[in-house]
C-alpha cells in the first residue's frame, strides 16, 4: 500500500530525503521554519485554496450531469500547486501539466475563460479545440495545457533558457506528477537544466498516484527529491499539504534561479484525494481509508486553522467568501453553457499562419457539406 | 557570384540570418564546436559565440522541447537532429507540441522554428543513417516540410522557413550535400515555401520528384529524350502544403505521371499525390500514375542502389507511362 511520507518519518540527513514543514495538522506553524508570510497573503492564498475546491467539486458534478465531457481536479494538491505559484514572480513563466488550472486562476486568469474552456464553447480561447481542463492562458505566463506526460518540461526548459539568452529577469516553473518522473522528458529537462544552470524550477506534485500506479512503484528512489543531485542541482522535499512550506521552498528556488544559481528539483509530498480524472475509479486500485488517512492532513483545513489562529479567518467569512464563490461559478456556468459552439469554419483555422490550400478545399468541403445531428 | 556546394549554402544561409537576426539560434549535438558531423554548422559558433550557437546533450526530446520553449519565448532556434534516423526520440515533441502549439492555444502562442534534418541513402549508411521520415510529418498537421535539391534553393528555402512563423522541418538530402557546386548569391534572397518549380519542360510525361532523387529524374529525363519522350520535371522543393497546382497544370498538359521519392511507397506523398491528381484532373490522365519510389522494407546497406529509386528504375516507369 502507498503510504503518505509523514513528517519526521524520513531520515534527517538530507534535505533531499527530510521533508520540511511548517504547519502541523492543526495549523500551528514550527516558529523556526515559519516564514512570517503577511496574512494578507496567506488570505489570498487560503481563498484560492477554498474557491478551486468549490470549483472542482461542481465542475464534477457537471461531468456526471453530462453537462460537460471531462475534469481533471487537484483535492488535495490545492496547497501544494497554488502556494507554490504564489511564490512566482509576475514575469515568471508556468509551463503546467493538466492538473494545475488553479495555478493560472491565482495569477487572475479570468473564471470565465477556464469554464468557457470547460464548455469548449466559442468564447473558450482554446476555440473548443482541447478537451476541457486544456486552457490556454498566455496572459498570466500559463504555456497550453497538453496531455502528453513530461513534455512542459523540456518546454519550460527552453523558455528558461531563452531568458537568459536575452539576459530577461525571468524564471520558469514546470509542474508535473510523480508518473512524469519516468518521463523521457524529465531526464531530458533536469540534464539540459543542470548542465547549461538555467533558470528554472522542477516542481514535482509527488500526489501518490500516476491514475493507478502507486508512487512507490514510479521510482526505486529513496525520494524523488534525491533525484536532483544526480543532475547536479539541489532537490528539496517538501509537505505539499503545507501551503507556507510550499510558499518558502519556492520562493528560495525561484531566488536561486533568478540570482544565476540554476535549477532546483522541488519534491511537494502531497495525496491526490480524487480520482486521476472524471474517467478514473481509484475503488478498483486503492482503499477508501488510504484515502481518508490522506485526508486527516489536509492542506486547505490546516491553512484555515493558521489563518484563524491568527485571527486572519471566521466562520462568518468562510460562508461568506463560499456564496460568493459559488454565485461567481454559477454565473459563469450560465453564461459558457448558453454560448454557441466554435464555428465549423474555425476547426481549419491556426493550423498554420496562413490557411493552405488543402486547408481552404477541405474547409470549404465541410462548411458546404453534411451536418451531423447531434448538436455540438 | 561565388560557387557554393550545399553545405556551404545552408551554412551561407544560417549565417546571413543569424547576422540579420538576434533570435536566431543554432543548436544541436556537435554543432558548434565540431560545426556538425557535416559540417553544415562549420564556424558559426566562432561568429556567433557560444549563447547562440550550442552544443547539446545527446537527448533529440531534449533539443526539440527545449527548442519549442525557446521559440515560444520569441527566439527562432535552428536544431539541428544529427540523422533523420535519429529523429523518432523528439517525435512526441514534434507531432504533438510544436505543431500544434498554435493551434491548441487558439493562436495565443506560435511556435517558429526550423529543424534541421540530414536524410536520405546513396551513402553507404544503412538502416540507422540513411531513412527519409518526410511521411511521418506530412500526415501531421501543423507541420512543413521542406527538401531542397541544390545549394540555390537550399539557401533560399533556408532563409524563408527561418523567417516562416510555423514549425518547419528542413530535409537535407545528404547524398546532394557536396555533390555538386553552383553559383549561390551572396547576402539574402528567399524561394518561396510551398512553390514547385519546373526544371525541365516537356509535353509527353510529368515527371515529380524532390531532394537527390530530383538529380535522378532529370538524369532519367535526358535518358528518354533519345527514346523521343520529353518529361517535364517538377521539382516539389517544398514537400507539405504541397504545391499541387503546379503538378495539376502540367498534367493537364501531358496526361502522364510519375512520381519519384526515396520514402517507402505504403502512404508516402506520392500516395497523396496521385490521389489529388485524380480528384482534380482525372479526366486528363492518359495512363495511371505511377509511384516508382523506396520498397516497403527497411533501408537495406549492402543493396542500396536498388532500394533506392534511381534513374535505371526511373527510365522504364517513364517508357511505360509514355507508352501506355
Amino acid at each position: 500500500m502507498n503510504v503518505l511520507v509523514k513528517p519526521g518519518s524520513v531520515p534527517p540527513n538530507a534535505s533531499s530525503r527530510k521533508l520540511f514543514s511548517v504547519l502541523d495538522d492543526n495549523g500551528l506553524a514550527d516558529p523556526e521554519t515559519d516564514p512570517k508570510l503577511e496574512l494578507s497573503l496567506v488570505r489570498r492564498m487560503y481563498e484560492s485554496m477554498l474557491r478551486t475546491r468549490l470549483i472542482d467539486a461542481r465542475l464534477m458534478k457537471l461531468q456526471r450531469q453530462g453537462r460537460i465531457g471531462f475534469h481533471v481536479g487537484c483535492e488535495g494538491e490545492e496547497a501544494a500547486i497554488i502556494a507554490s505559484a504564489a511564490a512566482l514572480r509576475e514575469q515568471d513563466w508556468i509551463f503546467p501539466c493538466y492538473r494545475e488550472v488553479s495555478a493560472a486562476l491565482y495569477r487572475g486568469f479570468p473564471l470565465q475563460s477556464y469554464v468557457d474552456n470547460m464548455f469548449g464553447n466559442a468564447n473558450d480561447l482554446a476555440k473548443g479545440r482541447q478537451m476541457p481542463d486544456h486552457v490556454t492562458a498566455r496572459q498570466v505566463h500559463f504555456g497550453s495545457i497538453t496531455a502528453p506526460i513530461g513534455t512542459q518540461i523540456t518546454q519550460a526548459v527552453g523558455f528558461a533558457w531563452a531568458a537568459k539568452i536575452k539576459k530577461q529577469d525571468v524564471v520558469t516553473a514546470s509542474y508535473f506528477g510523480d508518473g512524469a518522473t519516468s518521463s523521457n522528458d524529465f531526464h531530458a529537462g533536469m540534464n539540459f537544466a543542470g548542465v547549461f544552470q538555467l533558470p528554472t524550477l522542477f516542481l514535482l506534485r509527488n500526489n501518490g498516484w500516476a491514475i493507478s500506479i502507486p508512487s512507490d512503484h514510479q521510482t526505486h528512489s529513496r525520494t524523488y527529491a534525491e533525484k536532483g543531485p544526480g543532475y547536479g542541482m539541489p532537490g528539496v522535499r517538501c509537505d505539499g499539504n503545507d501551503a507556507l512550506a510550499v510558499y518558502a521552498t519556492t520562493q528560495e528556488a525561484v531566488k536561486r534561479a533568478a540570482n544565476g544559481g540554476g535549477p532546483t528539483l522541488v519534491e511537494l509530498v502531497a495525496y491526490r484525494v480524487g480520482p486521476h480524472s472524471s474517467s478514473d475509479d481509484p475503488s478498483a486500485y486503492r482503499e477508501a481509508q488510504e484515502t481518508e488517512e490522506a485526508q486527516k492532513h489536509d492542506g486547505v483545513k490546516r491553512l484555515r486553522r493558521y489563518l484563524e489562529r491568527q485571527n486572519a479567518w471566521s466562520d462568518a467569512e468562510q460562508t461568506a467568501f463560499e456564496e460568493r464563490a459559488t454565485a461567481e461559478l454559477n454565473a459563469c456556468i450560465e453564461k459558457a453553457e448558453a454560448a454557441p459552439p466554435p464555428s465549423i469554419a474555425s476547426m481549419f483555422e491556426e493550423v498554420f499562419e496562413h490557411m493552405p490550400q488543402h486547408l481552404l478545399e477541405q474547409q470549404a468541403e465541410c462548411v458546404n457539406g453534411p451536418r451531423h445531428r447531434k448538436r455540438h | 557570384m561565388p560557387q557554393m556546394n550545399m553545405v556551404s549554402a545552408i551554412n551561407d544561409a544560417l549565417r546571413v540570418e543569424m547576422q540579420n537576426d538576434d533570435r536566431v539560434v543554432v543548436m544541436g549535438e556537435d554543432v558548434a564546436k565540431l560545426g556538425g558531423v557535416f559540417r553544415v554548422t562549420s564556424g558559426l559558433q566562432k561568429e556567433f559565440g557560444e549563447e547562440r550557437v550550442i552544443d547539446t546533450p545527446l537527448s533529440e526530446t531534449g533539443i526539440i522541447g527545449t527548442a519549442i520553449g525557446m521559440a515560444l519565448a520569441g527566439l527562432r532556434p535552428v536544431p539541428e537532429i544529427q540523422f533523420g534516423d535519429f529523429i523518432y526520440p523528439a517525435v512526441d515533441q514534434l507531432i504533438n507540441e510544436a505543431s500544434k502549439y498554435r493551434y491548441r492555444s487558439g493562436g495565443e502562442f506560435v511556435c517558429p522554428m526550423v529543424v534541421r534534418v540530414p536524410v536520405g541513402g546513396g551513402i553507404r549508411g544503412g538502416h540507422y543513417h540513411s531513412q527519409t521520415p518526410e511521411t511521418l510529418f506530412i500526415h501531421t498537421a501543423g507541420l512543413k516540410v521542406v527538401c531542397p535539391s541544390n545549394p540555390y534553393d537550399a539557401k533560399g528555402l533556408m532563409l524563408a522557413a527561418i523567417r516562416d512563423n510555423d514549425p518547419v522541418l528542413f530535409f537535407e538530402p545528404k547524398r546532394v550535400y557536396r555533390a555538386l557546386k553552383m553559383d549561390v548569391p551572396e547576402g539574402e534572397y528567399t524561394v518561396e515555401l510551398s512553390q514547385a518549380k519546373v526544371v525541365r519542360e516537356g509535353e509527353h510525361v510529368t515527371l515529380v520528384a524532390w531532394g537527390a532523387m530530383l538529380l535522378e529524374a532529370i538524369a532519367a529525363a535526358e535518358e528518354v529524350k533519345e527514346q523521343g519522350i520529353e518529361a517535364e520535371v517538377i521539382d516539389l522543393r517544398t514537400l507539405w502544403p504541397m504545391d499541387t497546382a503546379t503538378v495539376v497544370e502540367s498534367v493537364k498538359k501531358t496526361g502522364r505521371l510519375v512520381i519519384v521519392h526515396e520514402a517507402a511507397r505504403a502512404c508516402g506523398l506520392g500516395a497523396e499525390m496521385v490521389a489529388q491528381i485524380c480528384e482534380k484532373a482525372f479526366v486528363y490522365l492518359q495512363a495511371p500514375p505511377r509511384r516508382v519510389t523506396g520498397w516497403d522494407t527497411p533501408f537495406p546497406y549492402t543493396l542500396e542502389n536498388e532500394y533506392l529509386p534511381l534513374a535505371h528504375r526511373i527510365v522504364p516507369a517513364l517508357l511505360d507511362t509514355a507508352r501506355y
